[in-house]
């Protein structure tokens, strides 16, 4: 799953503009991704750039 | 907040408060929704607009306008650079005043604007559209005859009401901005350092904000994102071009570089701005291309208000306005900027080598890109229908 850098990211929104399942929001303080929308093609993580998100394997 | 109006603008920019200003002056009722806490605010912006594309929309307010440019430098990879005297004036503006200026014209004029009105939802039914949002905290609907999506490049509002708004990697650039104190720029000057060691696909920009501060960020092509972020990129630039700098603010932020929208309009619905990618695919500049849809999105949806007739072919009449006008140069900017992306370093050196000797008042945009073209003549008439005066 794509994890937020709370601390990084910057809240400008380019991550919604390329995600190509709209699974993320950017609300009126922090950016929200569902997970279970989301088709793991990495784009938003590769676009940010702050580089505030990454990609986390889930343990389960 | 009232429960209904004939129009509810999506989005506090430079569209969407045009956009309110011009509907409002022909009798609409209109809202302004803002999801931030103020408008203008963060400004994710460097600034520059020519004297034109702001006059034409708006007076001169010298409150706003923090500087005046005159001519241009071109750096090339090694260092050279080569001035250019600009036959338009160009100002840097402060873009948190400006924003708020456009917002107070838009609100005198009987405009309603609220700010931390976050929209997430939308239902077009029958001849009206209901928009979901919270308030401060409180969640509530309005209803409008026609919404204007001018959220910006997220697009989400204007993707939810049905528009293509979805960008590839390849039409977007991501940025990152520093202003930047203590350091030595000619105040009248915008620098524009060309190299993909800098800006990959991109440029570096600094734009002076009076004597010893400028605007120093950078955007990098989509195409070459992945390796390294903008911010990191912007701070090896600062590093090594302005390393005794304070960095009096840091931003993020994202450029459409894209064709403008196919389409623009649909029953009760209508899209501009960032939103409708409805920018300058070269320079990345939006600022004017927002105010003049603001203008002509506003003025057609108040008068199909007044005619009780808000179709999608109603509404065309601003789609029509577009297309002929700013529109067909988009397109042309848009083939020299797929083209410019995968310009080398070696190719800025000859170009900036060929200009050699020429002074200021004899280079011309013409001839830059003339020169840089000459591998690819077939866009020559692009140059010369976009830079024609320049
Ligand atoms: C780093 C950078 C530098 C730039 N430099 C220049 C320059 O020098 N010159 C130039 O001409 N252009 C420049 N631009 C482009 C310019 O800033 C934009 O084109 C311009 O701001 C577009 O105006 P807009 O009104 O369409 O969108 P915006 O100004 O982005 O406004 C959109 C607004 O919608 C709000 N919003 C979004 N979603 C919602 C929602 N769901 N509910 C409520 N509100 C919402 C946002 O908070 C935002 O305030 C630059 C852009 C960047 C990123």
């Amino acid at each position: 799953m794509v994890i937020v850098n709370e601390k990084i990211c910057d809240l400008c929104g380019t991550c919604v503009a390329v995600c190509p399942v709209d699974c993320i929001e950017l609300t009126e303080f922090d950016l929200i991704i569902n997970d279970e929308i989301c088709i793991r093609c990495n784009i938003c993580i590769k676009m940010c750039p702050f580089a505030a998100l990454t990609s986390k394997t889930s343990e389960v | 907040m009232k429960k209904h109006y004939n129009i509810a603008i999506v989005g506090g920019g430079p569209a969407g408060t045009t956009a309110a200003r011009f509907a409002t002056s022909q009798g609409a009722s209109v809202v302004v929704l803002e999801r931030d806490r103020e408008i203008g605010v963060p400004v994710r912006c460097a600034e520059g607009i020519s004297k034109e594309g702001l006059t034409k929309y708006v007076d001169i307010n010298p409150n706003w306008i923090a500087g005046t440019i005159t001519d241009f430098g071109f750096i090339s990879p090694s260092g050279k650079m080569v001035v250019f005297h600009s036959p338009t004036i160009g100002y840097i503006l402060h873009r948190r005043l400006f924003d708020h200026a456009l917002a107070e014209i838009a609100a005198d004029m009987g405009a309603e604007i609220y700010t931390k009105a976050y929209v997430h939802g939308l239902r077009r039914d029958g001849s009206k559209t209901t928009l979901y949002l919270r308030h401060i905290g409180t969640e509530t609907e309005v209803e409008a005859d026609i919404v204007i999506a001018a959220d910006g490049i997220e697009s989400r509002i204007a993707h939810l009401a049905g528009f293509n708004t979805k960008l590839s990697p390849k039409d977007v650039e991501p940025c990152a901005q520093m202003q930047l104190a203590n350091i030595d720029v000619n105040p009248n000057r915008g620098d524009f350092y060309l190299s993909n060691n800098w800006a990959p696909g991109g440029y570096v920009w600094a734009f002076p904000k009076g004597e010893n501060t400028a605007n120093v960020g950078l955007g990098i092509s989509g195409k070459y994102a992945g390796n390294k972020s903008a911010l990191e990129y912007l701070k090896d630039f600062v590093a090594e071009k302005f390393p005794k700098a304070s960095i009096l603010t840091t931003t993020a932020g994202g450029v459409p570089v894209a064709k403008a929208l196919d389409k623009l309009v649909g029953d009760g619905l209508m899209v501009i701005g960032d939103a409708a990618h409805q920018v300058n695919p070269l320079t990345g500049g939006g600022i004017s291309t927002a105010m003049a849809a603001g203008k002509m999105a506003g003025s057609v949806a108040a008068s199909a208000v007044k005619d009780k007739d808000i179709s999608a072919k109603r509404l065309s009449e601003y789609q029509k306005q577009w297309d002929k006008t700013i529109g067909k140069d988009i397109k042309r900017l848009y083939r020299l900027k797929e083209w410019a992306i995968n310009l080398t370093d070696t190719d800025y050196e000859d170009i900036a080598r060929s200009l050699d000797g020429l002074t200021p008042e004899q280079v011309t945009l013409v001839k830059i890109f003339k020169q840089a073209v000459k591998k690819k003549p077939s866009l020559v008439i692009d140059v010369l229908k976009v830079f024609a005066g320049f």
